[in-house]
Formats: structure tokens, sequence, C-alpha cells
């Protein structure tokens, strides 16, 4: 068992597992880039209502497919319906929270469940048609990395890629957008447009981790390698390397982790891949770790505690 | 439309099931709404999965209890690495709770795939979308024999719990009001009355878990979010007055799960399907549609009447 | 600046001030810090009963920080709070707080006559509700401040002098011989302001110690009688007229006021 994994982690398991391992670990970086900008423009769980969100337009578009006499399955079909109704989330918070009296939080929780229940009503219909039972819709909840086919890796890596090189491209904008909102509107830059740009990126790393991560758990490549990265540096050019490359490790390995147990779904792998970097980090980090930081904290308030003391005799 | 029988045996359970599960969120999804804490429903929704698992796999069996405790030591366990994450990492609340929640629930689900739960009892679906039409009352044959001793005692174990949350739920808030008002509204002035506003979160926060436990069963870890924030939701642009508002929230959340049950059993049977759809989605739907409806419509608050009274700045001043 | 004379007896110091029953707020030592970060330095300060008390300073001089330990809102690292001789769990029920503006959610659904009334809720204990005679009494209170009639307002539709004022009645609602206010004059017009400084003075002229932080040095001397002057440290201490000499000022704002500024404050005094 030992060796697959390592045939699996250098590539050597077979050219389809190989595509699908790249796949996976690119959309790891992507996810892990775009999210350290959403992690700091604070819009991280609106990544969560985009992710819900695409659940109803997965459904829509197998039915409209199928409507059309068209392969219902097709990935691509499949998540362009994603991408429409995730965008539709996005907007939806949006304007729930600009034009009534509810707090942000209040409708990205509406929006995320009120859209997941949309899905769900039209998976079960989906159940009840000829065929529609082995639509195989479900693994999107929870991802299924294993059961990917090559052309459905390559659909993955190549997104992935056009996602890194927007950043590439926007980074210095999306730093200072995330830093300070406000200065970057008055220095007269389209925050609106740059807001849009950031969460179309967004929209574009969730429906690509569908079919790997699934919906219910894409959000914690999106949120957790950037939270790793934090841990252990305070500055935004080396914390997005960072982020990208705990996102990759958490794809390629969680990836190869469940092709082993073909019954684990890949979402809860991957994501737990990434969260066990995210817990030792907590601990151990130089600066802002757990240890490091009762350490330090409790030396300081103890020296303060005692001048004080002392200065009032 | 199904026999009696049937009726009793299938569809009330189910919709007694859904109301009381809407019951017991929407009430406490009030405070949670207020206090901005819509989003730790969604985060207690997703930690209980393992600490119900793991319920399960000690216990052995499908114990009402042994899962609340589970659930509720799961939660305990999310909010103390929430405060660490948030501390240590420095992220914003959503940040902090997205990564400690969907860990959580990641562990769960492979908890689930690896042990013998999913054979019995548990599975991800069920676990994601609930399984509200599993509850069978079997025993009455009409009407007349429903309240019988013995069909009484045959009530699903479910039914009985969720009751149980429901209840429980509502008198907490009745007993509690005046407190959960003040800290809600005011930690400061709490704290300085002696009233504990860490311990009321607290207590809010655990009875959160407890509510999601128990509504975990009928309808998932996904969609009682949407019971936690919609009946609130909808209530808060209805009026401006805490009391009227928690009796809203408690009418629409009624409302939503009756609404939503018929919807989903019955109406595809009318328009010439063959199958019912599942209706704790259609629960979501219905209390969606009906915050829709208020968002846009509601009096005073609505988005309608606010670009109207943007129009006429005179008469508004 | 020296420091008020303080008698030691020992380390602990206990003795000298438990027993000073009349003095509303009393501050030994008081040493806060957020972290690592000092945010009160060893502060000793008396507020007097019946009289209107300023805490000022720049922006971070400790001054919300001082008035949310006086609260309990914060844990202290050293020193000590003592409201009327006790300390501040036995002495609840004597302080009455008026948040700042914009920490309070005006959007939250209550009426008026819902804040007032929780100024009662001490007395009425844990469990019990709300009855008809705690509401007239909260209406009475509104009445007192010139609110009666807009007692079933939502509170987000008040105006801001109005919001002050329904604050104002819920301290008086609990009957606390000390009030401590947060910044009660930001974002109201001189006329509101006005208004408001002659409620406070009624408070205080029944015998209740009045504490604001307060912002504007220019109307410190016509609106209280007493200030703390702060920096994290304590600069100066007592009569307005007292504080404001060019020499303090100049210690508190240094390098944040030109010494123009600061010259043409002492001398308004």
């Amino acid at each position: 068992m030992l060796a697959r994994l390592a045939d699996i982690l250098l590539f050597q398991a077979g050219f389809n597992t190989a595509v699908v391992t790249a796949g996976t670990t690119l959309l790891g970086i992507a996810a892990g880039i775009v999210g350290i900008f959403v992690v700091l423009r604070r819009r991280a769980l609106v990544a969560d209502a985009v992710s819900h969100g695409t659940l109803p337009g997965v459904a829509l578009a197998f039915l409209g497919a199928v409507a059309l006499g068209m392969e219902g399955r097709s990935l691509p079909v499949l998540l362009t319906g994603a991408a429409v109704t995730g965008v539709l989330a996005v907007l939806t918070v949006q304007w729930i929270r600009d034009n009534t009296r509810l707090p942000e939080d209040a409708a990205i929780g509406t929006v995320l469940s009120v859209f997941f229940g949309v899905g769900v009503v039209l998976l079960s219909h989906i159940q009840t048609l000829p065929g529609g039972g082995q639509a195989g819709l479900e693994t999107f909840l929870l991802g299924a990395a294993a059961t990917m086919n090559r052309a459905e890796a390559v659909t993955i890596a190549v997104a992935a890629i056009v996602a890194l090189a927007a950043v590439a491209l926007l980074h210095k904008e999306f730093a200072v957008l995330a830093f300070d909102h406000d200065w970057a509107a008055a220095r007269g830059w389209h925050t609106r447009l740059l807001d849009l740009a950031l969460m179309a990126l967004l929209v574009l790393v969730v429906i690509i981790g569908l079919k790997a991560v699934g919906l219910v758990l894409v959000i914690a490549l999106v949120i957790v390698p950037p939270a790793t990265a934090r841990l252990w540096c305070g500055r935004i050019g080396p914390m997005t390397l960072l982020a990208g490359a705990f996102g990759g490790i958490a794809g390629w390995a969680g990836t190869a982790a469940s092709a082993l147990f073909a019954d684990l779904p890949a979402g809860a792998v991957i994501v737990l891949v990434a969260a066990g970097m995210f817990g030792a980090s907590l601990l151990v980090a130089p600066e802002r770790g757990a240890f490091a930081t009762l350490l330090r904290t409790a030396r300081q308030r103890r020296a303060l505690a005692a001048r004080a003391m002392h200065e009032a005799g | 439309m199904p026999t009696v029988a049937a009726f009793i045996t299938v569809d009330l359970p189910a919709l007694v099931l859904a109301i009381c599960a809407c019951l017991a969120c929407g009430l406490t999804g009030n405070f949670l709404v207020l206090r901005r804490q819509a989003l730790v429903g969604d985060a207690m929704s997703h930690v209980v999965l393992p600490g119900i698992v793991v319920a399960w796999l000690v216990a052995g069996t499908i114990d009402s209890l042994a899962m609340m405790a589970g659930g509720l030591l799961a939660a305990l366990l999310a909010t103390g690495l929430i405060a660490a994450v948030r501390h240590l990492a420095r992220l914003e609340a959503g940040a902090a709770m997205g990564v400690v929640f969907t860990a959580m629930f990641a562990i769960g689900v492979v908890l689930i795939e690896r042990s013998a739960a999913r054979d019995v009892h548990l599975d991800t679906t069920h676990a994601l979308m609930g399984a509200l039409e599993l509850a069978l009352w079997l025993g009455p044959t009409g009407w007349g024999d429903a309240l019988a001793a013995k069909n009484l005692a045959a009530l699903p174990r479910e039914v009985v719990t969720l009751a149980a949350v429901a209840l429980t739920t509502a008198a907490l808030v009745a007993l509690f009001f005046k407190e959960l008002r003040l800290t809600t509204f005011d930690t400061g002035l709490a704290t300085a009355l002696g009233y504990r506003p860490r311990l009321v979160g607290g207590a809010v926060m655990a009875w959160t878990a407890i509510v999601a436990v128990a509504a975990f069963d009928a309808v998932g870890s996904i969609l009682p979010i949407a019971m936690f924030i919609c009946p609130a939701a909808t209530a808060r642009m209805l009026t401006d007055r805490l009391g009227r508002q928690i009796w809203a929230s408690a009418a629409i959340a009624v409302l939503a799960a009756a609404g939503g049950y018929f919807a989903a059993a019955f109406a595809p049977l009318w328009t010439g399907g063959t199958a019912s759809l599942n209706a704790a989605g259609m629960i979501a739907v219905v209390a969606g549609a009906m915050q829709v409806a208020a968002m846009l419509f509601a009096p005073r608050h609505g988005a309608l009447a606010r670009a109207l009274a943007r129009r006429r700045p005179v008469a508004a001043g | 600046m020296t420091p008020p004379p303080v008698t030691i007896v020992d380390s602990e110091r206990p003795a000298p001030w438990a027993i000073a029953p009349d003095v509303p707020l009393a501050l030994r030592g008081l040493t806060v810090a957020y972290r690592a970060t000092p945010a009160l330095w060893n502060v000793d300060w008396d507020a007097p009963a019946g009289a209107m008390s300023a805490i000022v300073g720049p922006n971070g001089a400790g001054k919300s920080t001082l008035l949310k330990s006086v609260l309990g809102l914060v844990p202290t690292l050293a020193g000590e709070v003592r409201v009327f001789g006790a300390p501040l769990a036995k002495a609840r029920g004597d302080v009455a707080y008026v948040p700042q503006r914009n920490a309070v959610d005006w959007d939250f659904p209550a009426s008026a006559l819902d804040v007032v009334a929780m100024g009662l809720y001490g007395r009425i204990g844990w469990c019990r509700p709300v009855r008809r005679r705690h509401r007239e009494a909260a209406r009475a209170r509104l009445a007192e401040v010139g609110m009666a009639d807009l007692a079933d307002r939502q509170i987000g539709e008040l105006s801001g002098g109005q919001q002050q004022r329904v604050f104002i009645a819920r301290a008086l609602a609990q009957q606390a011989r000390l009030v401590m206010l947060d910044e009660p004059f930001a974002g109201v017009d001189a006329a509101t302001e006005h208004a408001l400084v002659t409620v406070l003075r009624g408070l205080a002229a029944t015998g209740v110690a009045v504490v604001a932080v307060h912002h504007d040095l220019a109307t410190l001397a016509d609106t209280f009688d007493h200030a703390l002057l702060l920096n994290v440290r304590r600069i100066a201490a007592g009569p307005v007229s007292e504080v404001l000499t060019e020499e303090a000022l100049q210690r508190a704002y240094g390098g944040r006021l030109a010494p123009t500024q600061l010259r043409a404050l002492a001398r308004a005094v």
C-alpha cells in the first residue's frame, strides 16, 4: 500500500492517475492563491454561499441538457450551470446586504441554505426521472477525485492555470484592495470592478473544485491554506506563495490518499490534509504559533504587572 | 391524496417533525440574527456531525441523549478552536469559523464512511439533506385510535425528541426573554447589572448546538441553517418590536414547515409526477420565498417601500 | 505631574481606602493591558460626588478603557477600582452607563420604553418578567427627560439627541449614584448638547457623580466641574481650571496639537 501511495505521489501510478493528481494539485495552488485575497478582503464565508449556490446550477444544467437531448453528465455543461447560479448567489448576498436591513452574515446564511435547498429539491426530482438515478450528481456534494476522467482533469488544470495567470496580472491591485479598500477607492481605482474580478476568480476556483472536493467542503481550499500561510509570515508576497504551496500539497497528497481508499470522499481527505497542516502550524509557527504566543505574552504581562506594582510602591 | 391511515403513518410524523424542527430553529435563530451570529448556526450545524458519529460509535445505539451529548461536546470543542484560531492567526470571525467547521465536518464524513455507521443509520447523503420521510408511525389506523396509549408509545423516537426540544426552546425564550434581550442589546449594561452576558451568550451557543443535533436527524446539517436564519430574518423585515418579531418568526417557521412539506409530498402527484420531492429542501425553498417576499414588499423596511420613500423625501422628512 | 499622596501600609495596600464609602469612584494604581500593550498605567483618581467630571486625553489615551474597567468589561492587570468604597462586584447597582453612540445597534427591535425599562432589570432579577408597574416607572423616567411622547418609537427612528436622552433616562431608572457616559455629545448639534448638559446638571445636583469621556477640550470648562487628563498615565486631575494648564496639555497632547492651539486652550480656561 505504501508503495502504491509513493507511486501516486510521484505520478507513477498510470497516466490517468497522474493527470488527475496534477489537476487537483493545480486546483489547490489556484484556490490557495485566490483565497489569500478573499480572506484578507474578509469575504471568506461569501465563498460558502458561492459553493452551496452552485448546486441548483448543476441540477438545472443537467435538466436543460437532457431536455435538449444532450449528454447531461458532461462536466463543462454542469460547471457552466454551477457558475451561473454561483454568481447569482454572490449577487444575491450583495443585494440583501445593500438593500435591506439584514446584515451580511444573515444574507450569506440565507443564500447558502436556500440555494442548497433548491438544489436538493431539484436533485430529488432528477432521481425520479428515467436514468436520473445514474446521473451521479451527488458526487458534487463531497467530491470524487478518483473517478475523474482525463478530459475532466485537463479541464480543471486549464481553468486553474487561467486563474493563476489572472492573479499574476492583478496581484498588486488585489493586495491594495484587500489591505485598504477605501484608500484604493479614494485614489480613483475601480474598486467595484476589482471586487467583481476577485469574486469571479473565486467562483472559478469553486466550480473547478466541485468535482474533486465537492461543494460542501470546497471553501476549505479557499480559506485553510491562506490561514496557514498567515501563521508563518506577515508580508503578502511570501504569504501568497506559501498559501499556493499549502493548497497544492493538500490537493496532491489528498488525492493520492483518496485514490487508495476508494470509499473515502476525496473532498474530506483533501480538507483533512489542509487542516492537518493548519493545526501543526497553529501550534509550532515561530511568531504566531500557540506555543510562541503563550510564552511571549505571559512573559510580557508578568513584566508589565511587576513594573506597575513597583511604580505604585 | 393518501388514505387517512397512510397519512397518519407516513405524513403526520414527518409533518410534526418538520414543524418542530422549524419552530426550534426559528425561535433560536432570532437571537443568532440579532447577535450578528447568523453564521454560528451554519458552523454549529456542521460541527455537530463528528460529535454525533462518535457518540453513535461509542454508545452503539441511536440514543438521542448520547447524540446530544456528542454534538454538544463537539460544539464546545469548536467554540474553543474558533477562539484560538481567531486569536492566534488573527483571522476575522468568518474565516476562523470556516477553518474549524470544514475541518470538523470533514472528520465527520470520514468517520461515517470508514465505520459501520453508514450501513445502519447514517450516510453522508442523509447527513447533508436529512431524511424527513423516514419517520413512520406504525400503529394507528385512523384518527379514532391515534390517542390510544399503545399507539402513543409507538410514536417515532425522533418525533418525541424534536417535540420536546421545540417546547423547551419556546419555554426558554419565554422564561429568559428579558435576559436575552438585555444581553443581546447591551453587553455593557448587562455586565453592570450582573446578568452575565458571556454566560447567556454561551448558553445561546450551546442551545444552538442542541437544536442542530435534534434537527439533524430530520433535516440534515445544511437545511437547519435556513430554519435558523430565514424565519427570524423575515420577521425582522416586518416588525420593530422584539416580542412581535419572535411571534412572527414562530408563525413563519410553522408555515414554512407545513407549506414546504405539502408542496414536496403532494404537489408533484397533483401535477402528474410519480414521486414526492425532498421535503427538507422544499421547506428551505418556501422559507426562502417568504423571506424574498418580505425583503421586497415589507410595509416599511422592504426594498420597494424604501425606494418609494427615497422618491418622496419631503413626505419622509 | 505629582500623583496624589497615597499612604501605603504594606505592599498589598488594603486598608486606607476600603473605608471611603462617600467617594463615588476611586481608582488606585489601575493598570490595564491589551495583550502586552499597556492601555492604562498606574492611574490614581477620585471622582467627586454631585459633580460633572470629564475624562479627557488624546486618542488611544485609555479613556474608554478606563470606563470599561470600571464596568468590569476588561480585566485589570494591577490596581483596584472601588465604587462607594466597595469592590465592583458589590456595587454594580450603583453604576449606570451610557454607551458610545456607535456602539449601539440602533436597528435593534426595541422601543424607547423598552430601553429605559432595561435600567430596571437589575432590580427585577433573573427570570422575572417586566410588569406593568415597571413599564409605568420607565415611562415616568422618560417623562423626566422630556421624551414621554416618543416612548413607543423604535430607537433608530429618534434623533441623536433623543437617543442620548433615552439612555440618560435608563440611567435614571437604574437609580445609580455613579453615571458613566462614553462621549455623550459626539455627533449631536450644539442646541442638543446644551439640552443634554441641562439634564446631566440636574442629575449631578441631586448628588449623583456624572463621569463622561469627553473629546472636545474647547467646551470642557463650560460643561464640566472636574477633569482627569489622561494619556495612558494620569497627567493631571482636579477642577477643570487647574487641570487645563499649558504644561499639562503639552504633556498629554504634545506632538498632536500645535503649541499655539495648546496655549489658546489654556488661556481660554
